[in-house]
């Protein structure tokens, strides 16, 4: 990749200040906190090689990083600014997490109205990369569910957007990978429940026919996931777990969660991730649910946010990091698309943990750069493997663009400018958005414009 | 009959005070001030917030409000200026209907650099580090004394213990402010008044922000639950992270025949 690449395995320099969750690339930048509204874009003025509004880096590869420029951490605007009961519209700065909003939220009975796979993400992020969730098909992303926000430029104009006042930046906001200008507050619609509880069924399928009957015959339960096992072939190929869940409706406590205990502490040797201990780990999950079926009620913790248990998973894919691989196909050649690129990546060998299956539904969604659209999503973290990696995915972008598909932005290190750009043809008007003095390694590496104010 | 009125009235204001501490917060803005005031708000504290900007005291309250606290009222004020300070505070207080905690977090990192060379800088540092704390901490104490009841919650720093040549005009305000907490303490402990010297160490705020190392510094919600902890428990002298009180005692048992030539 770039030559200015760090590269953990051969230098002893100290790890960059600001990584990315898959810690690919990793990248020096200079750090300038905003920690108030009026912040931007007064305390970097001045600054060389450009600047990017940063949330909590959960995003996997180089969208969050500005290789030699200036990250701007909003982590420090965290306020809840207004809240009413009655809508269920919160109104907060957007640097604040939705950890934190569920601290807020889910005593006085409200809940995120879309929630990505970590709650370590800040609603300026969420937005920045218009995330999904479970909930895909009846919510659409969460974009869909915020009103209004502020967008602040370099050039020190304010503007509140929303899909009646300034919409085409509103539009050009949501997905806009914090391109467009600096998102100072953030209006998002809440929505009830009356216990943590989720009534929750897992049920065991074995290839992409079954997966797609089980989404037919479920498609009015509200959240809906699978877990597919990428690692096997033969007569367990795309076996997996179908996971559904439905906020429990019998009153329960509201309480707010406690802090994680546990976290990865360092790094995990290289090997520590081969095809063998990714079979196990497959196996056990998939024999972890013994019966074809399993009904239970479970806190909302587990269901939503597995891997949040456990601070700092990322380290135990050691100093070279991980990257995600992330498709929606259009359902005219979901099943057989799907097919196909898990074939590949079980012929690879390089299989990962976490293979997320889901079917995106038909709701729009609000952003000119949004990822969802109507079919199969698959995705699922590869260890980077010098030599092995990068030839595998720049082949399943080739195999996603065949059937029409696209790749997801926020979890990419490896998608070539040709792919990008035809994955995302409306990228040059969306280019007219963006702030001049903002930019990202992701955009410099997809579509060349290396310019900065 | 007028000893059980007196109980009642004490049962009265006990209980509204383990449930609702009234606190008066002075540089509300500040990082620390603010983490600690999340605590205190979510334990439904009645709070009221001095600053110099509107704009950030106004999120600052907002937050707070939505947070739990019962009670929050502001003031915009440049406590630079000394002469407002009684009006300001008995403003406060009356407010409040009350004061269990004065909580000063006022207080410039300033620039060193410049002050070596201009006396200006060097004296604005030690006015708004040092004078107006004194300022605000002379009608505060005599409030307290009067009602024999109060905690005077006020952030020093360790760059007080000794002086370098890195920091020494934000040390030495931060000095005079120990040594003149520490004399306050002395007169007023008898009263039943509470003098709290809390010492914190480098914390990632705003203050400390784009400094070498700062990645290494305190979490400042972490400082800020050990100041909320430390003030319930009335401690004289808060070290923050506590490690500092060690550290210090290192750094000051330092020889200054050695210590002079040291890059501190």
């Amino acid at each position: 990749m770039s030559e200015s690449v760090v590269d953990p395995q051969t230098t002893n320099a100290a790890p960059p200040l600001f990584e990315s969750w898959g810690r690919y690339p990793k990248y020096n930048a200079n750090l300038i906190p905003l920690n108030w509204q009026s912040d931007f874009p007064g305390v970097v003025a001045g600054v060389k090689n450009g600047a990017l509004p940063v949330g909590l880096g959960r995003s996997y590869g180089d969208v969050c990083l500005l290789n030699g420029g200036t990250l701007m951490p909003t982590t420090g605007m965290s306020r809840l600014l207004d809240f009413n009961p009655e809508t269920g519209v919160l109104t907060a700065e957007a640097g604040i997490s939705l950890a934190q909003v569920l601290d807020f939220a889910v005593p006085r009975g409200f809940f995120l109205p879309v929630t990505p796979g970590t709650k370590y993400v800040t609603l300026g992020g969420a937005i920045a990369n218009d995330v999904h969730g479970k909930n895909h098909d009846a919510a659409g992303s969460f974009g869909n569910h915020v009103p209004c926000f502020e967008l602040v430029r370099s050039d020190g104009s304010r503007r509140i957007c929303s899909p009646t006042q300034n919409a085409e930046w509103f539009a050009a906001t949501i997905g806009g990978m914090g391109l467009t200008g600096v998102i100072t507050w953030v209006q998002l619609r809440l929505r009830h429940i009356v216990s943590r509880k989720i009534d929750y069924e897992g049920i065991q399928f074995h290839g992409i026919d079954e997966f797609l009957d089980l989404k037919h015959r479920y498609q009015d339960v509200e959240y809906t996931v699978s877990w597919v096992d990428c690692a096997s072939t033969g007569k367990n190929f795309a076996r997996g777990v179908f996971m559904l869940g439905e906020h429990s409706k019998v009153p329960g406590e509201l309480t707010r969660t406690p802090e994680p205990k546990l976290s990865v502490p360092f790094d995990f040797p290289g090997f520590a991730l081969n095809h063998t201990t990714v079979s196990m780990f497959n196996s056990v999950f998939f024999h972890k649910q013994m019966k074809q079926h399993v009904r239970t009620v479970q806190d909302y913790e587990p269901f939503f946010y597995p891997l949040d248990a456990v601070l700092h998973w990322n380290r135990g894919y050691g100093k070279r990091g991980l990257t995600q691989f992330q498709y929606a196909i259009p359902w005219d050649h979901a099943k057989e698309g799907t097919i196909a690129i898990l074939r590949e990546i079980a012929k690879s060998g390089l299989a990962s943990f976490l293979a997320v299956l889901k079917a995106f539904g038909d709701v729009p969604s609000l952003g000119m750069m949004s990822f969802p659209q109507p079919g199969i999503m698959l995705a699922l973290d590869f260890p980077i493997k010098p030599g092995l990696t990068f030839p595998l995915l720049e082949r399943l972008g080739d195999m996603t663009r065949e059937f029409g598909g696209r790749l997801y932005s926020a979890k990419d290190a490896a998608m070539t400018p040709e792919q990008y750009q035809a994955f995302y043809p409306q990228w040059q008007d969306f280019a007219r958005f963006r702030d001049p003095l903002l930019n990202s390694s992701f955009w410099k590496r997809v579509t060349g414009d290396n310019s900065t104010l | 009959m007028s000893t059980q009125a007196t109980q009642a009235a004490e049962i009265a204001i006990n209980s509204n005070g383990n449930t609702a501490k009234k606190i008066l917060v002075l540089g509300a803005t500040s990082g620390i001030a603010e983490a600690t005031c999340r605590i205190w708000a979510a334990e439904g504290a009645q709070l009221f917030l001095v600053a110099r900007n509107a704009n950030k005291l106004a999120a600052v309250a907002a937050d707070l409000k939505l947070r739990g606290a019962s009670y929050v009222g502001t003031a915009v004020a440049d406590l630079d200026d000394t002469n407002i300070h009684p009006e300001l505070l008995a403003h406060a207080v009356n407010s409040l209907t009350g004061m269990d905690i004065a909580y000063v977090a006022l207080g410039v990192l300033g620039d060193q650099v410049k002050a070596e060379q201009d006396f200006e800088q060097a004296a604005q540092i030690i006015y708004t580090n040092f004078m107006a704390p004194v300022s605000l901490l002379t009608w505060l104490a005599n409030y307290c004394v009067q009602r024999h009841a109060g905690v005077l919650a006020v952030i020093s720093s360790v760059a007080g213990d000794r002086g370098r040549k890195s920091n020494y005009l934000y040390g030495s305000s931060k000095a005079g402010l120990t040594a003149f907490l520490a004399g306050l303490r002395n007169r007023v402990d008898r009263e039943g008044v509470t003098v709290m010297t809390i010492k914190p160490g480098p914390v990632q705020t705003s203050m400390t922000a784009g400094m070498k190392g700062a990645e290494k510094f305190a979490n400042v919600n972490k400082v800020a639950a050990a100041i909320a902890k430390g003030i319930d428990k009335r401690v004289d002298v808060l070290y923050v992270p506590a490690i500092w009180r060690i550290i210090m005692l290192v750094v000051r048992h330092i020889p200054e025949r050695i210590f002079k030539k040291l890059n501190l």
